[in-house]
């Protein structure tokens, strides 16, 4: 499904030239659950925005249905965003000025214009509420972001990535910000997608989080030391 | 979809947004003020002058006149364009009014009431007369008397009230004028009547004249058209007038019914150049009325066109603003910006975010402020007379100057070109701050808001 061919990124730290990736290979089949473990600053989260095209590697290539994503131009790199893969970040980063309902269909509302939101509202709203119960939020639709939890703030950010049905969800830390309990919850929540064919790429720095994936990659100076199959 | 949204959201959420609203508001209002009132003064001075003038205005730049008028009157008054045909001498002159042995320079307009009537709204500046215009010249109490109409502040009576009106006795004052012209003769010389160079003659007042036009108000005096070619010399060797003021019919434009006359009376030239007098015609011109007026027009129009520019840097201002709140809302919002692109939202659709946002502003604040302006014109007069009864305060004194009610009727037009700018520079302050945030990377915009 993603195949990644020696990509190297690096940034410029005033004087300094810190390579963040270094030449790195990575191969993901779908229904994959893949868990990137790493140090801080190993170059997870990096990795994982040039999968989720938020951001581009200096150099190599990412191939996802054998289709570089360096060749999309700015149409088609939006429709990957938006309909290929679903983005679950460690501070949730939902929209405080929508519900949590809105919050949610706000992936299908963004690439629908006015008159084809208008068909489709329906079976969106439908959508969203059937995804909401599956995270157990049924209840609070109406609620801004800021009257959540972190937990529910997370599964709101779950529920939105799936929205577009995307064939690859990626998530950043999506525990890493929350207590013990509340992000077994959300691991839980993970699993269950995974079971029912989800490709999942998920970053943490937590080794006993990790071993919930059924692939675990090590991630050590920017290039992968050790990949192992559950 | 989610553009329209947020951008929903942002404007009724965010109080700095009620301060760009405030701002179009205020902006809208004074335009639509100031422009209503400049465009109904400005409108009004034109009616005014139309009305003084007729719609076309064949006119000699010499005070000698030209001659051999009649004719050519004849042949207007064939024509089907043509209403009416008002010849008119002019000249200068001395009035002394015996009654508060008082002098001053005038300037003497010959005319015939009756066709100047038709030929323009001279009859509606009457007071006496205003009915039965072809008895102004004649005192019911003296038939023999020849008489006059002056205009309304030509006599020095002080009659205006602070509200701008005249105050006239039930019947005209028994006032006596003696009326001096200056006599030239064909070449533009002095002519010696009898012993003096000036001809004067005596003429009682009959009327007043109120074109509500400053300077023809305080220095025309009306007489009768052959009184007049006397007093200027235009009566021999052949009669002369100073111009011919015309009325077209209903359905004939000014343009073309001037058109229509210039070459009338280019062929009429052409066919009397060889009688005496004829080199007259070379100061001859054909005008429409807002050409004969123009030297008085243009002056207030370009008033109205500083005006416009002084607001329209009102409208500078207003883009600033929205500048800098849509800045402000932007730095406050990178978030937001970098989740939308996060989940696929297109450049375009970042930029039209806020796009609409700024519509929101310039829409609100435009209907606001052309409501409460609407308002405000609607109560002005209201308004100024209340400031007056209490405060005995005018924006314009109604004794110095010639304005009646101040103009509050708002032209759609103006409104829906004020409403629109508006919207326009609202949508053109968020444009920097609209494309600043569409080409915001999304990944370091949202690792700038985790840390």
């Amino acid at each position: 499904m993603i195949q990644v061919q020696k990509i190297t990124k690096s940034y410029q730290m005033g004087k300094t030239r810190l390579d963040v990736l270094r030449g790195l290979d990575l191969s993901v089949k779908k229904g994959q659950f893949v868990a990137i473990i790493g140090a801080s600053g190993s170059g997870k989260s990096t990795l994982l925005h040039m999968l989720g095209a938020l951001d581009r590697p200096d150099n190599g290539s990412i191939y996802y249905e054998k289709q570089n994503l360096k060749d999309l131009r700015w149409g088609k790199l939006n429709h990957y965003r938006n309909k290929e893969v679903g983005f679950v970040f460690q501070f949730y980063h939902l929209l405080d000025e929508l519900t949590v309902l809105e919050n949610v269909m706000a992936p299908a509302m963004a690439s629908a214009g006015m008159l084809t939101w208008l068909s489709l509202k329906a079976a969106v709203r439908q959508r969203a509420l059937d995804l909401l119960e599956q995270v157990g939020l049924k209840e609070r639709l109406v609620h801004k972001p800021y009257e959540l939890s972190g937990g529910e703030r997370q599964r709101v950010a779950i529920a939105r990535a799936l929205i577009n049905q995307p064939p690859l969800l990626l998530a950043d830390e999506p525990t890493g910000n929350l207590d013990s309990r509340t992000g077994h919850g959300i691991l839980e929540i993970l699993k269950q997608l995974h079971n029912v064919g989800q490709t999942i790429v998920m970053v943490t720095h937590d080794e006993r989080i990790a071993a919930q994936a059924s692939r675990t990659i090590r991630l050590v100076d920017g290039k992968i030391q050790e990949s192992a199959l559950r | 979809m989610i553009k329209l949204l947020l951008a929903w959201r942002y404007f009724i959420r965010r109080p700095i947004s009620i301060l760009a609203v405030m701002a179009v508001t205020l902006c809208v209002f004074i335009v639509l003020v100031v422009m209503t009132v400049m465009n109904g003064l400005v409108r009004d001075f034109k009616q005014k002058n139309h009305d003084y003038a007729g719609d076309c205005v064949i006119t000699s730049d010499s005070l000698v006149g030209f001659a051999y008028y009649e004719e050519f009157m004849d042949l207007l008054n064939q024509q089907p364009f043509v209403e009416a045909v008002s010849p008119v001498a002019k000249g200068v002159g001395l009035v002394h009014i015996k009654q508060f042995n008082w002098e001053t320079g005038i300037e003497i307009h010959g005319i015939d009431p009756v066709l100047h009537s038709k030929a323009t709204n001279f009859a509606d500046t009457l007071h006496y007369q205003r009915k039965s215009p072809e008895n102004v010249f004649q005192l019911p109490s003296n038939p023999q008397q020849v008489g006059c109409v002056t205009g309304i502040e030509v006599i020095p009576l002080g009659r205006r009230s602070s509200d701008g009106t005249y105050r006239y006795p039930p019947s005209p004052m028994q006032l006596e004028l003696l009326i001096s012209g200056f006599p030239l003769n064909m070449r533009g010389g002095l002519v010696r009547a009898g012993t003096d160079l000036v001809s004067t003659k005596s003429f009682t007042y009959c009327d007043d004249s109120h074109s509500e036009l400053v300077k023809v108000d305080g220095a025309v005096v009306y007489v009768p058209l052959e009184q007049a070619q006397i007093l200027c010399g235009m009566d021999s060797p052949v009669k002369r007038i100073s111009s011919l003021n015309i009325r077209f019919t209903e359905a004939t434009t000014v343009r073309s019914g001037v058109n229509q006359v210039r070459q009338l009376w280019q062929d009429y030239v052409a066919q009397n150049s060889d009688k005496p007098g004829a080199d007259l015609f070379a100061n001859v011109r054909v005008q429409s009325w807002q050409e004969n007026r123009r030297s008085i027009i243009a002056p207030m129009e370009k008033e109205q066109m500083m005006m416009t520019m002084l607001f329209l840097m009102l409208g500078v201002i207003t883009v600033f603003i929205v500048f800098v709140v849509m800045y402000m809302i932007i730095s406050h919002k990178s978030k937001d910006i970098g989740i939308l692109k996060s989940i696929g939202l297109p450049v375009s659709g970042i930029l039209w975010l806020f796009q609409l946002f700024a519509v929101f502003i310039g829409l609100i604040g435009a209907l606001m402020g052309s409501v409460s302006g609407w308002i405000f014109l609607y109560k002005i007069n209201a308004i100024e007379d209340w400031l007056y009864e209490h405060y005995n305060w005018q924006l314009w004194d109604r004794t110095v100057y010639a304005i009646g009610d101040i103009p509050n009727h708002v032209e759609p037009d103006v409104l829906a070109v004020i409403i629109v700018s508006a919207v326009l520079a609202c949508m053109i302050g968020a444009m920097v701050p609209g494309l600043q945030a569409a080409r915001k990377k999304p990944v370091r915009v949202l690792q700038v808001n985790q840390l």
